[in-house]
């Protein structure tokens, strides 16, 4: 039989191994808060039960959904950690992770149900944190997916963002040339020619696919649909904006980014530095070069961030002091 | 201008200028339920948010958009009421 003391012991040490790991020691003395596992913030309700039931046995019968989406399970006992670990298990709920590690994917509900989405941005978290959870990376390495370009989870401020776009195309035969397409359209990216069929100026277009949406006849239909690529966005003490870096990269590019992203990190970054602050220091473009390895003439170019479509992306002001891209040779 | 299949007899007409989102579009799915399968009703919209939500919504409940024109402020739309099973 373990005396109280030896457990207690063990479960300090496991917490000390753990801390990494999804447990976090509170200010309260032997009390952590646990992270449990949501890619994209979605979960089962038997799941979501069972957390709850964990908090009321092992904690205060609190839980608080982490600014990124985990389930915190509040005020458990250190000693109590494997049973609550085992309870989750039964489940198959799993402990998120903290520290200088591949973070759990964020994402919203993308288009598999919400009206605004284009790509499938919860099965996207679910790959990217079922193959890239826990590796280590010189600082904390987040990700999250938004299904448009209204950006809700915000890619332009995550260490690796993948922003949702479509590329409108025109069935003409199906025009009644009623205009809607281009009075909705909020970048006058669309205007009516001479044959009074509107046409696309694709260096104003922002790929919202809201001309798709109003067309009354589906005479504006989806053509190409893919991820914008963010880099090197941060919150915290010194705020990042992050770069963007490509478009219309097909879903199934978009893991190969996040490995050559993470690999190219692990060579350059330093310890404790996040992304952002890599670039910072070395530049961005020997990124965008190992980045073209991926995505190929998906990646952007300085006259890129010229046109109207990527300025208005930036906050107010930023297009003009954001840094140049050099020309890849 | 006038696209050819307005020139087809609405059954009911409802103006919405005026009425803000989403409001506008309970208005409109209301009155469409009201309605048979196949029937026309005419709706009068705002430009902007309105034309930017609607429409979409109407074709995502499985309706038909038959036609669409502009106003001088404004659209107007022509909605065939889709069958219950399409919704
Ligand atoms: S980013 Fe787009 S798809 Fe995702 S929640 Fe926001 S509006 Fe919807
Ligand atoms: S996708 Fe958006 S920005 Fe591009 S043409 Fe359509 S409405 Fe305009
Ligand atoms: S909204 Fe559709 S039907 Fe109307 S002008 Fe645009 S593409 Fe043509």
């Amino acid at each position: 039989m373990d005396t109280d003391k030896s457990k207690e012991q063990r479960a300090e040490q496991r917490a000390e191994e753990l801390k990494a790991g999804g447990f976090i020691p509170q200010r309260q003395r032997g009390k952590i808060t646990v992270r449990c596992k949501a890619p994209g913030g979605r979960m089962t309700s038997e799941r979501l039960a069972k957390i709850a039931e964990v908090a009321q046995e092992y904690g205060q019968g609190l839980v608080h959904l982490s600014v990124r989406m985990s389930p915190e399970i509040l005020y458990v006992e250190l000693s109590d950690l494997d049973d609550v670990v085992r309870e989750l298990e039964e489940v198959g709920q799993e402990i998120a992770s903290c520290g200088k590690r591949f973070r759990v994917s964020t994402a919203c509900g993308g288009c598999e149900y919400n009206p605004n989405g284009w790509t499938d941005t919860q099965r996207l978290a679910v790959q990217a944190t079922d193959r890239f959870f826990g590796q280590e990376t010189p600082h904390k390495f987040k990700t999250t997916f938004s299904g448009c370009v209204i950006d809700c989870p915000r890619a332009r401020e995550t260490d690796l963002g993948f922003q949702g776009m479509v590329s409108p195309r025109l069935e003409d035969e199906k025009c009644t040339n009623c205009g809607i397409c281009v009075r909705v359209c909020r970048d006058e990216a669309l205007t009516m020619d001479a044959k009074e069929l509107p046409v696309r100026d694709a260096d104003r277009c922002t790929s919202c696919g809201d001309c798709i949406k109003s067309c009354p006849l589906d005479a504006m239909v989806p053509g190409r649909t893919g991820h914008a690529v963010y880099v090197g966005g941060k919150h915290g003490k010194h705020p990042h904006v992050a770069y963007p870096v490509a478009q219309l990269v097909p879903d199934d590019t978009v893991m190969d980014v996040i490995e050559a992203t993470m690999d190219w990190y692990r060579q350059h970054g330093n310890t404790g530095e996040r992304i952002g602050n890599t670039f910072d220091r070395v530049g961005i473009d020997g990124f965008r070069r190992a980045l073209r390895d991926v995505v190929g003439d998906g990646l952007l170019t300085a006259e890129d961030l010229q046109k109207h479509g990527w300025r208005s992306v930036f906050y107010r002001g930023l297009a003009d002091t954001f840094p140049q891209y050099g020309a890849l040779d | 201008m006038e696209s050819r299949a307005m020139e087809r007899q609405a059954d009911e007409k409802i103006d919405l200028r005026g009425t803000p989102c989403p409001m506008n579009w309970v208005k409109t799915k209301l009155r469409l339920e009201e309605l048979k399968q196949g029937q026309l009703l005419e709706v009068l919209l705002d430009d902007g948010e309105p034309m930017r939500n609607v429409p979409g919504s109407v074709k995502a409940e499985g309706h038909r958009i038959v036609a669409a024109a502009p106003l001088e402020h404004g659209f107007r739309l022509l909605i065939e009421r889709a069958g219950d099973a399409a919704q």
